[in-house]
């Protein structure tokens, strides 16, 4: 093949069978026997349960079992674990309270899992699930993180609802240089509460067989590896050689899917209880109050400049909302994700954050598209852009003025960038968004009754998650590295085993170029394997843009092992030394002469072994490798926003958007593309229309589609996008990761062109009409 | 209560003793085992459950099997050719990369069918009209408007 499949737009494998209804989601799954759970939620935001009566529900029709707290712990079913232990300022670890698969006693928000019913039909199980009679004894509940501290105590372990309170970065320094200042800019501001909202709303099927004492799970997880290390390690206390999870074709999932969910655990449990198949699926009005939240920050933060416009220090205190209970990965969100990220694109000498994170009567909080970096891109890139109008500078000569120039670059708060080139994309960015013409645009804009504003972001991102020694010693419970197995089959195809989970992302496509890329083969010859862990050998998952940086290079490790032992088996069958054999993309050539073999011939050779140095080589072709990041990736862009306001109204539309980032090396642009396109929406979604609210006694207010606006087509442009090179320095694909980048750097930029247009310094998010309108008159 | 309904589904004839709640999203996926019609909320927004009775799009979320006895509906597995050639409008959504993780696209195929035969060549804003009635997360719509606009003129073509 001469044509390179690296950078080619390659439609993708996995359309037809999603085009033609062919795709296999976990509620798609039906087994003999099936049966179906429904759960019983809390009404209440805290309550402590005085009784549960199910005798009526026990004796509905179809009603197989109902099973309560009592009976899990009767089970010695375990709490649901958290997966990253944060120290705190004082050196104490973090208030981790117990996390019970079904109530014990007490329930801590909307939505908490009471009880479970398991019947012959899905409707059989919701209609006896309303027989289930609760004594609820209501609590006071808390739910604005701010007042959070003061509230009623959700958990004997923390009276003050704290967790912990964190802190990274020389306060000292940063205080000295605060001041020392010229110029001081200060913004209070919250990170608005989000959900996820994947449109496959999330799935659990269960199976137990008793022949050979052992489970499969289908569920919709973004790692199914993950998934069954910590139910059978942590809650259920079952060897993991006895447990299947696989994870098929999955709706979506935005971080959602991530964590180990309560239902997953009863519905396993209960298969074995029952010896029978037992499947939940959540409806809408569930996931609302039961699938991880995101965000939800109340941060004051402040950037010192001196007279020029030179950053010297950046300070910030964020309370971070993480809900009733420590989801999976909830505790390292706020932290590690977050406060790593404030120097951003900038040389800004001294950083102090300080995070408290809270227990509130809301759900639980955890990563959701961007995870920490979005927050941190808000607060840096809504400082940076308030300082320039504040100090009457140009916004993207301050941005320009401030930018790291010189790589590797060890920020004040812990990351050192390999490398980037963050004037190239803010050049390439105005350039096609035509800032030179957007003063004509504005007036344009004014005679038909709208203002206009423009805003930038340069944000910037660490992805490939993660170098484990560097979690480890952060407190990540878990290793962060990825597996990956090549297959070859007699015949020179291949099979190629991932432990990235695609939802979305088209890993089929992607994965298959570069291995048929480096192998010589077809795209059709190339088949990616991924989301069942009785194929893959081990799995992190996907989730941080980790998937190409970490699950491809994994690839890439286990193809040079395919590549160094093909090396041997082609220099015995040309009569030549190891040495002597070069290769490139599927042929194996002695250097200097036209003798060669096709990676096909050496492929029959490892599987036919007749003529084969067996005395010193093993027969077969089928290498795995385990690749651990040496750094993090750090994917890196400008974005262009305008947005035009009705004056009468305050409705507010995004007319123009432009985005140029750097992922590094890009094997499939088209893909590429269709996730800087999600990730935009999101992000815009999260700037202008979506808002998770609950009012003050615990009861979520926005718990449909028809209340909490996800962006719909008309919300939306048509995105200019383009993309600028520089390769990640320590991964051999030279890649970033691109599935965070759009809803991290989007938020910052409509708002900053919403505050252009309307002349003021903030306005709450999402920028409804109504908080817009509120603002314009409020200034 | 249990009903008899008969109905013809992508040029079938199906019949089944069903509850007379039964929604005909839960008919199909069920009782027929069409599992590429999808569910995605309960409030009749999501659209991901789109199918197509008598020609019309409609969300068969919406209404319970017995209202289509007699009907003929056409769900996302019916839309292809008989050989498996994809029709014009799934092409379109392959080359324009307008789906990621495939769940709101069966529904999203099913109403720009019905959609692109009134509008032999959409413009985007009328697409981006057509579409308030489902909802996608991963794309940001922009690849969906172009494969609904591409396929519109593909189906116009091919006529």
């Amino acid at each position: 093949m001469t044509t390179s499949l690296i950078g080619a737009r390659v439609a993708r494998k996995e359309d037809y069978r999603f085009l033609t209804g062919a795709g296999q989601y976990t509620d798609d799954v039906a087994f003999p026997g099936q049966t179906y759970a429904a759960f019983v939620r809390s009404p209440h935001a805290h309550a402590t349960l005085k009784s549960i009566r199910i005798d009526k529900a026990r004796k509905a029709p179809g009603v197989v079992a109902v099973y309560t707290g009592a009976d899990l712990a009767a089970g010695k079913v375990g709490g649901l674990p958290c997966g990253w232990l944060i120290t705190d300022v004082k050196g104490q670890p973090m208030k981790e309270p117990p996390y019970p698969s079904l109530a014990q006693g007490k329930v801590r928000h909307v939505g908490d899992r009471v009880a479970v019913v398991i019947a012959e039909t899905a409707a059989q199980a919701r209609d006896a699930a309303e027989l289930i009679e609760v004594d609820y004894g209501t609590l006071p509940a808390v739910v604005n993180p701010a007042k959070a501290k003061n509230g009623p105590a959700l958990h004997e372990i923390a009276p003050d609802n704290t967790c912990y309170v964190w802190a990274l970065g020389d306060k000292n320094a940063v205080d000295a240089a605060f001041a020392g200042a010229a110029h001081v800019t200060k913004l209070d501001f919250v990170n608005n509460r989000l959900i996820p909202n994947a449109i496959e709303p999330r799935s659990a099927n269960a199976t137990y067989s008793r022949s050979d004492d052992a489970y499969t799970l289908y569920v919709a997880s973004q790692n199914p590896h993950v998934e069954r290390l910590l139910m059978t390690a942590f809650v259920l206390g079952l060897p993991e050689n006895k447990v299947r999870v696989v994870a098929p074709d999955v709706g979506g999932g935005f971080g959602s899917k991530i964590y180990l969910y309560a239902e997953d655990v009863v519905v396993t449990w209960a298969s074995r209880q029952l010896a029978r198949p037992v499947k939940w699926t959540s409806d809408r009005s569930e996931a609302f109050v039961s699938d991880a939240h995101g965000r939800d920050h109340v941060t004051t933060a402040e950037l010192a400049l001196d007279k020029d416009g030179k950053f010297l220090a950046m300070r910030v205190r964020t309370t971070a909302n993480l809900g009733a209970y420590l989801s999976t990965f909830s505790s390292c969100i706020p932290t590690i994700l977050y406060a790593t990220l404030l120097a951003g694109q900038y040389k800004t000498p001294a950083i102090y954050c300080e995070v408290t994170a809270v227990f509130t009567n809301t759900t639980p909080v955890d990563a959701y598209r961007g995870a920490g970096r979005p927050e941190a891109t808000y607060v840096v890139e809504r400082l940076v852009e308030t300082a320039a109008r504040e100090m009457k500078k140009d916004p993207a000569e301050l941005r320009r003025q401030n930018f790291i120039t010189e790589f590797p670059y060890q920020t004040p708060v812990a990351l050192l960038y390999d490398t980037g080139n963050y004037a190239a994309t803010l050049d390439a960015a105005m350039k096609i968004a035509d800032v030179a013409g957007f003063k004509d645009r504005r007036e344009q804009s004014l005679r038909k009754g709208k203002l206009r504003g423009l805003g930038y972001a340069c944000y910037i991102e660490a992805c490939g998650i993660a170098p484990s020694n560097v979690a480890g010693s952060l407190g990540a419970r878990a290793g962060l590295f990825e597996a990956g197995e090549i297959r070859v089959h007699p015949t020179g195809t291949v099979t190629v085993f991932t432990g990235s989970h695609a939802h979305g992302q088209g890993h089929e496509t992607t994965f298959a170029q570069v291995v048929a890329d480096r192998l010589g083969l077809t795209m059709e010859q190339v088949d990616i394997v991924h989301g069942d862990t009785s194929k893959v050998l081990f799995g992190m998952g996907t989730y941080g843009s980790r998937s190409i940086a970490v699950g491809g290079t994994a690839i890439v490790k286990a193809l040079d092992k395919v590549i160094a032992k093909g090396k041997k088996i082609a220099a015995h069958l040309l009569e030549a030394s190891e040495g002597d054999i070069e290769y490139d993309k599927g042929v194996f050539k002695v250097a200097g002469t036209d003798k060669k073999k096709m990676f096909g011939e050496v492929a029959f050779a490892a599987y036919v072994p007749h003529n084969y140095p067996l005395d010193k080589l093993e027969p077969g072709l089928n290498e795995n490798a385990f690749y651990d990041p040496a750094n993090f990736t750090f994917p890196a862009g400008s974005y262009v926003c305008e947005v035009e306001v009705d004056r009468e109204t305050g409705a507010s539309q995004v007319v123009a958007f432009t985005a140029v980032d750097d992922f590094g090396k890009i094997i499939n642009p088209m893909i590429v593309e269709g996730q800087v396109h999600g990730g935009l929406a999101q992000g815009i979604g999260q700037a202008l229309t979506e808002g998770c609210k609950y009012d003050e006694t615990g009861q979520l207010l926005t718990g449909s589609f028809a209340d909490y606006c996800l962006p719909r087509a008309s919300d939306l442009p048509l995105f200019k996008i383009d993309t600028r090179e520089t390769p990640c320095t320590h991964n051999p694909l030279g890649v970033k990761g691109c599935g965070e980048a759009g809803a991290i750097g989007a938020p910052a930029a409509v708002m900053n062109a919403i505050t252009d247009a309307l002349g003021v310094k903030d306005v709450p998010m999402p920028a409804t009409a109504q908080n817009v309108w509120r603002a314009m008159h409020r200034a | 209560m249990t009903v008899k309904v008969s109905m013809k589904v992508n040029g079938k004839p199906v019949s089944a003793e069903i509850e007379e709640r039964t929604l005909l999203v839960t008919f199909i996926r069920e009782n027929l085992r069409l599992t590429g019609t999808h569910v995605g909320c309960d409030t009749a927004q999501c659209g991901a459950c789109t199918v197509q009775m008598n020609g019309k799009a409609i969300k068969s979320c919406s209404i319970v099997a017995m209202q289509a006895e007699g009907a003929d509906i056409l769900t996302i597995e019916g839309v292809a050719h008989a050989d498996g050639t994809l029709h014009p409008m799934q092409a379109a959504f392959k080359e324009n990369h307008g789906l990621q993780c495939g769940f709101c696209t069966p529904g999203m195929v099913m109403n720009a069918l019905d959609f692109a035969k009134s509008h032999p060549s959409p413009t985007e804003q009328e697409v981006r009209e057509s579409l308030e009635g489902n909802l996608c997360r991963c794309t940001g719509y922009h690849n969906i408007v172009k494969s609904i606009m591409a396929g519109a003129r593909a189906m116009a073509a091919s006529k």
